[in-house]
C-alpha cells in the first residue's frame, strides 16, 4: 500500500506540475482527493491492515494528501496571480485621455463680492435686509433728510415713473424701512445690498444700474470712532491686512459727519504711483454718523440713540479688488468674463 | 471750483508750502482737491522786450522785421504775427529758450535775414486758447507799458500758477469764493486772513435821483441793491485781474465785465452790470415771469419764460432772468458810459427751477442755488465799486438804492466738551476746541465745558450741534480719531430663511453647471411683451415705464428676465462662444395699474437659458446638446433638492415653441414655465436651439418648509414591478404615470419611466411607454398576494382611462 500511495502522490504532483488551467486542477484535485479519488479508494483498503500497520499507512497517507493538496493550492495561486496580472495589464488604459467633462457654473463676481461682504459683517452681528427697487420719494429722499428741491438731489439723478414713485437711487430706503419697522426702540446693526439706478450714460466707469452694500449701526451711544474701526476691519479683510484706510470729511444729507473713506494704495502703499494718481489713496466709500433728523423721521430719539452708515458701490469693490477697468463688463455677460471669476 | 494758488496768497499768507501740500491739507480737512494742475509747463528765457523798431521784411510781405530791446542786448526778431507794433512791450523768446511742447528757440535766418528769437503768443506760453481774450486769439501778446524790459515774463503772466480744482460738495456754498477758500485755508493753517479794499470815493449826486427799485417776490428776492457807477472807460482790465480770471478758468472781456466776474470769484457774490442807458428806464422792477413772456439773453438766445421765474425788468420788459442771465439788449458793450450795478440775494430753490427749466447754468446760477452769504452781498456790490473806480475811471454815485428784507442774523448753536468726545470717541480738551472755534473764526463764549458758538452767516451750513462736532472733527482731524468697535452690540446676525434659500438656490445652480449673470432690470418696449410668464400675463401686467428714460433700450421696469439675457446669449454666440448655460435670480416689476400709483409689485424669479452643447466628451463619442429634458432635469433637480413636490403639465406661453413648452404648478398653482424658445424668435434673435425656464421663486420659497422632519429609514424590502403600456401617441406620461400613483397608493412609493418605444412591433400612432413600481410597505414585508392586486388594479385603470392595453 505504501508503494501505492508512493505512486498516487509521484503521478499527481507530476500531473500539477504539467497542467496550467485551474480548471484542469480542480479535476485532478476530485480524480486523487474527491469522495471517489484514488487516494481515498486506497485508504479504503486499510480496513486489512494490521493494527500496527494502520497508524504507519495512516500517516503516510496523510503526507500524501497534504501534499497534493499544497501542491495544488500553490500552483491555483500561481495560475491566478498570473490571469489577473494579465487581466490587469489588459486593463490598462491611457490615463492620460481626458476625463469625462462635469459642467462647472459659478456666481456672477458681483454676488459673490456682495456675499463676502454679508457674511463679513454676519460675523460682526449684523443682519441683512432687502427693500424695493421701485421706491417712493418718501423713503428714497424725504426720510433720509432730501427734501424737495434740496441742492444735494442734484448729486443723483434719479429715474422717475411718476412723481412720487422713482427707481431708488441708493439702499439708503431700506435704512430708513429698518427703522421704522424697529418702532425706536430697539439698537440693531444691519446690511442692506441691492440694485439701483442712476441717469448716467453707461461708459467705461459709470453705469445706469449697479449694486450698492449700505450699513446702518444705531444704539445708544455710537461714537464715530465705532464706524473707523468697523471700516478700517472691514477694509483690511476684504482687501488684505497691510492696507489702511484714511477718513476725509465729506458731504452727505443723510448723516453729519460725513466722511469718505479711502484705502492705501496697494500698489504703492500710499507713496503716490499712477494707480492711485499719485495720491497714495482710492476711494472707497462714504458714510458717517447718523444725521439726527433721519434718526427722529424714523422714531429713534436722537438725544438717546446715534449711529453711523456708510455705503459703497459693489462694482467699485470688484473693480479695485479684481482689476476690472470697465464696469460694463458686469452686465455684458460674456462667458469669458463670468468664467474667469466662477471660483471668486 | 479752480483756486488759483496764487491769487489765494493775496488773503492768506502760504508760506513755504507747496501747491500739493495745500492740496492734500485741504482734502483731508474736508474738501476734496480733484487735482492740481500747473498753469503753464515752464518755459525759460522769455523776457519782456520792447519793440523799438518794426518794419516789413524785405522778401515776405507777411513778415516783420523788429528790433527788440530786451534790457541787456536789442534782438533783431522777424515776426509773423499781425498785431504785432513798434513801440509794444512783448514776450520775447531769446535764442537758447525752451517753450512748452518742447520747443527750442535758436537764431535762424528768415528768407536771407537774421532772427534771433520768437515773439511769443499767449498760446506759445502754454495758455489754453479758450482763455486767450478773442482780440488777441490771432495775435501776439502785448503787456502793459509799465512792465519793466528784461524782466522773466513768468510773473506777469501768472505761468508760475497752480490751480486747485476743489470738489465742492452741497454743504460747502462757502468754499465757491476766494474768501471762502481763504477761510478755510486759514482755519486749516491757523492763520489770519487779509480782507479786499471796499472803500469807494463816492461822489455827491445820489444814486437814488437815477434809479429806483421795487420788488414784487420779496420770497423770492428779499434783497435787491443797484449801484450807479458814471462814465465809465470801457477798456481792458489791468493784467493782473486777467491773470486772475484766465487762472479761474473765466475768459477776461473788458473792465467792467472783468471786475463783476473778478468780484464773484473772489466774495462768492454774483453781480450783474447793466448798461444804463440801454437799460432806459429809472425803475428796477423785480417780478416773476409772465408765463410766455421772452426776453433774448446774453448769449443771444430767445428764451420763453414762465411764472415759475423771476426776472429783472425796467417796468416794462424783462432785463435778465433774475440770478441766471442777463439781457442782450441791457448788456455793457464798449460804447457803455454808465453802469447799473447790480448786487442781490436770490432764492435758492426758485434759481434752481429756473435753471432746470432754461438749461442755463452759470457761475451766477450755482453760487445761487448752493446759497449765498447775506452779509456779503453788499460789501461786494461796494468792492466792485471800489475796482470801478480804480480801473474803469468811474464815478461812483453816493448809497445804494435797495430794497431790504433780507434776513442777517446769525445762529448760535451750544456744543459740549463731553458730548464732542462721546460721540466722536475722543478726549479733545476745552482748550484745543476754543482753538479749533478760533481758527474757524467763530466767535463764542465759553462756560466750562460749554460753548455757545455764534456761526457766521458766510456758513449757512450749521445748524445744530452735529454741523458743530463735524466742525471741529474735521479741524482736529479725522486722522486722530481712534479705532474703537461698537460696545453695545449684542444682536447675533445672519441670514433669514428666505436669504439663505435664495443662496441654496444659487448653490444648487451652479452645482449643476449653470453661470450667474446680472441683466439690467430696465428694457425696450418689445422685450417687455415678451415671455411673460402665464400666471404674471394672468393678471395683465401693465409694463411700467419710466417718466422720462435716458433710451428706448432702458424704458420700461422688466416682467421677465429671459429677454435681457437672450441678449447675453446673443452677444456671446456672436463672439463664437455658443455652448451656453445661464441662470439668474432677480426682481420683475409687476402691476396691473394704467397709471401707477403705488409700488409694483417685486416678484423674485429664478431663470435660466441654455444653448449648444451640454455634454461633450469626442473621444468616447459622448456628445449630447442641450434639449427639453435637460433642462427640465435641472429644475426636477431643483424641487427635489427642495424636496418640494411640482407638476409640469403642457402649456402655451407667447414666443415659446408651442408643442416643446411645459408649465410648472406647486399644489395647483402655475409658478412659471420651461422649454424651448420659439424657433422664429431664436432665428430673430441669433440664437440656434435655446431652451429656458422662468420660475416664480417667491412662490416656491413660499411652499417650502424651513426645517424637514425625520421620516423613518423603511425597515422592510421593496418589491419592483414593470409594466409596459402601449398608448395613443397623445397620451401624455405624465398623466398615466399620475394614475399609477393614485391608484397604486400607498403603497406604490415610486415610479420611474425607463423606455419610451415607438417603431416595429408597435402600431402607428401608438407608443410604448414602461412604468417601474416600487412597492413598498413601512410595517410589513409584503406578499405577492398585495402586490398582484394592486398592478392588476393598476392595469386596469390605466386601460380603461387611457384605452392602453400592456404591452406582452
Ligand atoms: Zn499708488
Amino acid at each position: 500500500m505504501k508503494e501505492q500511495l508512493e505512486a498516487i502522490r509521484s503521478e499527481a504532483l507530476d500531473k500539477i506540475v504539467q497542467v496550467e488551467d485551474i480548471k484542469v486542477l480542480q479535476e485532478i484535485r476530485v480524480t486523487y482527493l474527491g469522495k471517489k479519488g484514488s487516494l481515498t479508494s486506497v485508504l479504503k483498503g486499510m480496513g486489512k491492515l494490521s493494527k500496527e500497520e494502520r497508524p504507519v499507512i495512516g500517516e503516510i497517507a496523510n503526507k500524501v494528501r497534504d501534499a497534493i493538496t499544497t501542491a495544488l493550492n500553490e500552483k491555483i495561486q500561481k495560475l491566478e496571480e498570473a490571469a489577473l496580472e494579465k487581466q490587469l495589464n489588459q486593463e490598462t488604459i491611457d490615463v492620460t485621455l481626458p476625463g469625462r467633462p462635469v459642467n462647472v457654473g459659478g456666481a456672477h463676481l458681483l454676488t459673490s463680492i456682495v456675499e463676502e461682504i454679508e457674511d463679513l459683517f454676519i460675523g460682526m452681528g449684523y443682519e441683512v435686509r432687502e427693500g424695493p427697487e421701485v421706491e417712493t420719494d418718501y423713503y428714497n429722499f424725504e426720510a433720509l433728510n432730501l427734501p424737495q428741491n434740496h441742492p444735494a438731489r442734484d448729486m443723483q439723478d434719479t429715474f422717475y415713473i411718476t412723481n412720487e414713485l422713482l427707481l431708488r437711487t441708493h439702499t439708503s430706503p431700506v435704512q430708513a424701512r429698518t427703522m421704522l419697522e424697529y418702532k425706536g426702540e430697539k439698537p440693531f446693526k444691519m446690511i442692506c445690498p441691492g440694485k439701483v439706478y442712476r441717469r448716467d450714460t453707461d461708459d467705461a466707469t459709470h453705469s445706469h444700474q449697479f449694486r450698492q452694500i449700505e450699513g446702518l449701526y444705531v444704539d445708544e451711544n455710537v461714537r464715530m470712532s465705532d464706524l473707523k474701526g468697523t471700516l478700517d476691519k472691514f477694509a483690511k479683510k476684504m482687501f488684505g491686512e497691510d492696507r489702511n484706510i484714511r477718513l476725509r470729511p465729506s458731504f452727505f444729507p443723510f448723516t453729519e459727519p460725513s466722511v469718505e473713506m479711502d484705502i492705501s494704495c496697494k500698489v504703492c502703499h500710499g507713496e503716490g504711483c499712477n494707480v492711485c494718481k499719485g495720491t497714495g489713496w482710492i476711494e472707497i466709500l462714504g458714510g458717517g454718523m447718523v444725521h439726527p433728523k433721519v434718526l427722529e423721521m424714523a422714531g429713534y430719539d436722537p438725544k438717546v440713540y446715534s449711529g453711523f452708515a456708510f455705503g459703497m458701490g459693489t462694482e467699485r469693490i470688484a473693480m479695485l479688488k479684481y482689476g476690472v477697468s470697465d464696469i460694463r463688463a458686469f452686465y455684458t455677460n460674456d462667458v469669458r468674463f463670468l468664467k474667469q471669476f466662477h471660483q471668486a | 471750483m479752480l483756486v488759483s494758488y496764487n491769487w489765494l496768497k493775496k488773503y492768506v499768507d502760504l508760506g513755504e508750502i507747496t501747491p500739493e501740500e495745500l492740496a492734500d491739507k485741504i482734502t483731508k480737512s474736508g474738501i476734496e482737491v480733484e487735482s492740481v494742475d500747473f498753469f503753464a509747463e515752464k518755459s525759460t528765457n522769455v523776457v519782456v522786450g520792447y519793440v523799438a523798431s518794426c518794419e516789413k521784411h524785405p522778401d515776405a510781405d507777411k513778415l516783420n522785421l523788429c528790433q527788440v530791446d530786451v534790457g541787456e542786448e536789442t534782438l533783431q526778431i522777424i515776426c509773423g504775427a499781425p498785431n504785432v507794433r513798434q513801440g509794444q512791450k512783448v514776450a520775447v523768446a531769446k535764442p537758447g529758450a525752451k517753450l512748452p511742447g518742447g520747443m527750442k528757440i535758436k537764431k535762424v535766418k528768415l528768407r536771407g535775414v537774421e532772427s534771433n528769437g520768437m515773439i511769443c503768443s499767449l498760446q506759445e506760453l502754454g495758455v489754453d486758447e479758450k482763455y486767450i481774450p478773442t482780440d488777441i486769439a490771432t495775435g501776439i501778446f502785448v503787456f502793459p507799458e509799465d512792465t519793466p524790459v528784461g524782466e522773466s515774463v513768468i510773473p506777469y503772466l501768472n505761468l508760475d500758477d497752480a490751480i486747485l480744482e476743489l470738489d465742492i460738495l452741497a454743504n460747502r456754498a462757502d468754499a465757491m469764493s476766494m474768501l471762502g477758500v481763504a477761510y478755510e485755508v486759514g482755519a486749516i493753517l491757523g492763520k489770519d486772513i487779509h480782507f479786499p479794499d471796499e472803500s469807494v470815493t463816492v461822489e455827491e449826486t445820489m444814486a437814488e435821483e437815477h434809479i429806483s427799485v421795487e420788488v414784487d417776490a420779496p420770497d423770492l428776492n428779499p434783497y435787491y441793491g443797484a449801484f450807479v457807477i458814471k462814465d465809465v472807460e470801457i477798456k481792458a482790465s489791468p493784467l493782473w485781474m486777467r491773470n486772475a480770471l484766465i487762472a479761474a478758468g473765466i475768459r477776461p472781456i473788458n473792465n467792467v465785465v472783468d471786475i463783476t466776474n473778478y468780484v464773484l470769484l473772489e466774495y462768492g457774490q454774483p453781480l450783474h452790470a447793466f448798461d444804463y442807458d440801454r437799460f432806459n428806464s429809472d425803475k428796477i422792477v423785480v417780478r416773476r415771469a409772465d408765463a410766455g413772456e421772452k426776453i433774448i439773453t446774453l448769449d443771444e438766445q430767445e428764451r420763453t419764460l414762465d411764472e415759475e421765474m423771476l426776472v429783472i425788468t425796467n417796468g416794462k420788459e424783462a432785463t435778465a432772468i433774475a440770478g441766471v442771465m442777463g439781457g442782450a439788449n441791457t448788456e455793457v458793450i464798449d460804447e457803455t458810459k454808465n453802469v447799473l450795478l447790480e448786487a442781490a440775494y436770490f432764492d435758492g430753490g426758485s434759481i434752481r427751477k429756473t435753471v432746470k427749466a432754461t438749461g442755463l447754468r452759470s457761475e451766477s446760477s450755482s453760487r445761487y442755488e448752493k446759497g449765498i452769504d447775506p452779509n456779503r452781498v453788499k460789501k461786494a456790490g461796494m468792492r466792485a465799486c471800489h475796482l470801478l473806480q480804480k480801473y474803469a475811471n468811474g464815478k461812483v454815485l453816493s448809497g445804494v438804492v435797495k430794497f431790504d428784507k433780507l434776513d442777517r442774523s446769525e445762529k448760535s448753536v451750544e456744543v459740549n466738551v463731553g458730548k464732542i468726545n462721546g460721540r466722536l470717541g475722543t478726549e479733545i480738551s476745552a482748550e484745543e476746541i476754543a482753538k479749533i472755534l478760533h481758527r474757524l473764526k467763530f466767535n463764542f463764549e465759553q462756560s466750562n465745558d460749554t460753548f455757545t458758538v455764534t456761526v457766521p452767516t458766510r456758513r449757512g451750513d450749521i445748524s445744530i450741534f452735529e454741523d458743530m462736532l463735524e466742525e471741529v472733527a474735521r479741524i482736529y482731524g479725522y486722522d486722530q480719531l481712534p479705532y474703537t468697535l461698537p460696545a453695545g452690540s449684542n444682536q447675533a446676525g445672519g441670514l433669514t430663511v428666505r436669504q439663505t434659500l435664495k443662496r441654496k438656490v444659487k448653490q444648487y445652480m451652479e452645482n449643476v453647471g449653470l453661470m450667474e449673470t446680472l441683466t439690467y432690470s430696465l428694457t425696450n418696449e418689445a422685450n417687455v411683451q415678451r415671455l411673460v410668464s402665464p400666471e404674471i400675463q394672468a393678471l395683465q401686467p401693465v409694463p411700467v415705464s419710466l417718466h422720462m428714460p435716458m433710451s428706448e433700450d432702458h424704458k420700461y421696469l422688466r416682467l421677465s428676465i429671459l429677454p435681457e439675457m437672450l441678449r447675453s446669449l446673443s452677444y456671446n454666440t456672436a463672439r463664437n462662444q455658443s455652448d451656453l448655460a445661464y441662470y439668474e435670480l432677480g426682481a420683475v416689476f409687476v402691476s396691473d395699474e394704467e397709471k401707477l400709483t403705488k409700488q409694483p409689485s417685486e416678484q423674485l424669479r429664478l431663470v435660466s437659458a441654455l444653448t449648444g452643447k451640454w455634454v461633450e466628451h469626442p473621444w468616447q463619442q459622448e456628445m449630447k446638446e442641450v434639449d427639453f429634458y435637460v433642462v427640465k432635469g435641472i429644475l426636477e433637480g431643483l424641487f427635489h433638492f427642495l424636496e418640494l413636490p411640482v407638476s409640469f403639465n403642457r402649456g402655451k406661453v407667447d414666443g415659446m415653441h408651442p408643442g416643446r413648452t411645459a408649465t410648472l404648478a406647486i399644489d395647483g398653482k402655475t409658478v412659471g414655465f420651461v422649454g424651448q424658445l420659439h424657433p422664429s424668435l431664436a432665428k430673430e434673435l441669433d440664437l440656434k436651439e435655446t431652451y429656458v425656464f422662468d420660475v416664480n421663486i417667491d412662490a416656491v420659497f413660499a411652499a417650502f418648509e424651513d426645517i424637514p422632519q425625520y421620516s423613518d429609514i423603511p425597515k422592510y424590502p421593496s418589491v419592483s414591478r414593470d409594466i409596459a403600456f402601449i398608448l395613443d401617441q397623445e397620451v401624455l406620461s405624465g398623466d398615466v404615470k399620475q394614475v399609477i400613483e393614485e391608484v397604486g397608493s400607498p403603497l406604490v412609493k415610486h415610479v420611474q419611466i425607463f423606455d419610451v418605444y415607438q417603431g416595429e412591433n408597435v402600431e402607428e400612432g401608438k407608443k410604448s411607454i414602461a412604468y417601474r413600481l416600487l412597492y413598498q410597505d413601512p410595517n410589513k414585508t409584503l406578499k405577492d398576494e398585495e402586490v398582484e392586486a394592486s398592478y392588476k388594479h393598476i392595469v386596469e385603470m390605466v386601460n380603461s382611462k387611457f384605452n392602453a392595453y400592456v404591452r406582452s
